[in-house]
């Protein structure tokens, strides 16, 4: 299956998820918010220049700006999870294969580890950004502080289950053999 | 000049983020103005597509339970016709008035229009509803939304072609004139973006009298809703001594959870009215055209 292919389905998968299946289930609390849709963005393969990188995130935050009607929100977010990934991988990426030999991040080419932490950090600044913009429009900043934290928590389960539940199954590229 | 283009190559990524970054700001904080303009109509028309196709299947598990609640909404219809009362009074001949009927529907104040709900949020703290009837159909921006209860649900406050779009009752920026039904006097219902289950009453005197309990309907002082229709039940009395209002918890009398189908109600005479309401405010309040 081609990279263009692969990812055109988890970009339509990872929408529908979110919109039909995340944002329609009632919330444990109001402050507990999950969403998974940018674990889109941090799949995206390393071959990925920065700039494509940048307009993919927006385009896939519009999408899903017009199913809930906010316009710029979620781009806004992605755009910024975007442009600080290739910065995060070059600082988290293993020293001893220096070369690229998988095809995306994933606990497999990262290390659970580094992995985690890169997850972690974009989770926490898509939700940071996402909820000060909303915070701005209205509401208390204590209230969207505990916000903050308990998205992060609740999507940070998602992604761990996720990739749990489906392992890519990654190529391991070599100039040796096939 | 050739140091200024080495640097905008250079930091390339770096400008087509802020570009971006501050193209969605753009798009978040125009919204207002932006909502109406051709772009969002066309988005509203594809991803009201889509919803269209999911509400489809999922109509079909909630069958049931629409069709209780839409028989006995025809039971008690059923109930108010003419031909359920019988005349007692024999003695007098019944003289029909030669006037027809007709004549008197330009005095028809509110219309009714089914519509079927095709998205709806309650998760977040600005929720909306779409429509499958759009300005084709004849919906246009303030008509009220009530379910098929009759209860309030919200106000439409975009249109496109095929769709509507409907800020619901659940939207920190909605305010809906509404009355005691015991009493009638009435006050404001908003939300305050917590409890999707607890509306906030706002502006009723302590002078009324009170209990939890009691029905909340729409006021015959509001230019959308027709009056009279459940929008809620007084859930909790808060009273604050510093003023002389109450602060009401009101349990709404639509359930948000499971709308599926509503009725779009159109004022007849609301741009009438609002054109009367702006005039006014015009003429008195503007201290150099009309002096004193």
């Amino acid at each position: 299956m081609s990279e263009l292919i692969r990812n055109s389905i988890r970009f339509i998968l990872f929408l529908l998820f979110e919109v039909y299946v995340l944002h329609r289930v009632p919330h444990l609390h109001r402050f507990i918010s999950p969403s998974l849709y940018f674990l889109f963005i941090l799949w995206l393969p390393f071959v990925v220049s920065p700039r494509w990188l940048l307009l993919i995130a927006f385009v896939t935050g519009l999408t899903l700006d017009y199913f809930t009607q906010s316009p710029g929100l979620h781009a806004a977010a992605c755009v910024l999870i975007a442009y600080v990934r290739p910065f995060l991988i070059t600082v988290l990426m293993p020293r001893d294969n220096s070369d690229f030999n998988y095809r995306e991040p994933s606990p497999q080419s990262l290390l659970w580890a580094p992995y985690f932490i890169y997850v972690l950090i974009l989770t926490l600044l898509h939700h940071g950004w996402l909820v000060l913009l909303e915070w701005m429009s209205f509401g208390s900043f204590g209230d969207f502080l505990i916000k903050l934290i308990a998205s992060t928590a609740i999507s940070l389960l998602l992604i761990i289950t996720v990739e749990l539940l489906f392992p890519r199954n990654m190529r391991y590229r070599t100039n040796v053999g096939g | 000049m050739r140091n200024v283009i080495l640097f905008i190559r250079r930091y390339f990524t770096f400008f087509t983020f802020l570009f971006l970054q501050v193209l969605s700001l753009w798009f978040l904080y125009s919204f207002n103005k932006f909502h109406q303009a051709q772009f969002l109509q066309t988005a509203n028309e594809l991803t009201g597509q889509v919803n269209g196709r999911y509400k489809k299947v999922e109509n079909f598990f909630a069958l049931g339970d629409e069709n209780r609640r839409v028989h006995t909404l025809n039971d008690s219809l059923l109930n108010l016709l003419s031909q359920q009362y019988i005349k007692t009074d024999t003695t007098r001949q019944l003289v029909r008035d030669t006037v027809p009927s007709d004549t008197l529907n330009k005095y028809r104040r509110y219309y009714f229009r089914p519509a079927a709900v095709i998205y709806n949020s309650t998760n977040s703290e600005k929720n909306y509803i779409q429509l499958d009837r759009g300005a084709a159909h004849g919906i246009t921006e303030n008509m009220s939304v009530l379910n098929s209860d009759g209860a309030a649900v919200g106000v439409v406050v975009n249109v496109s072609p095929h769709f509507a779009q409907v800020m619901s009752l659940l939207h920190v920026r909605q305010k809906v004139n509404v009355a005691l039904k015991k009493t009638g006097d009435f006050g404001t219902l908003e939300w305050d973006g917590v409890d999707p289950g607890l509306l906030l009453l706002k502006g009723l005197p302590k002078s009324v009298p009170l209990k939890v309990g009691d029905s909340v309907v729409t006021s015959r002082y509001s230019f959308n809703f027709p009056p009279g229709y459940p929008a809620g039940t007084v859930a909790e009395i808060i009273s604050d001594p510093g003023t002389n209002f109450f602060l009401l918890k009101v349990k709404p009398a639509a359930r948000f959870y499971n709308l599926q189908y509503v009725f779009v109600v159109e004022n007849l005479q609301y741009s009438e009215q609002a054109q009367l309401d702006e005039q006014t405010r015009k003429r008195i309040e503007d201290p150099k055209r009309n002096p004193r």
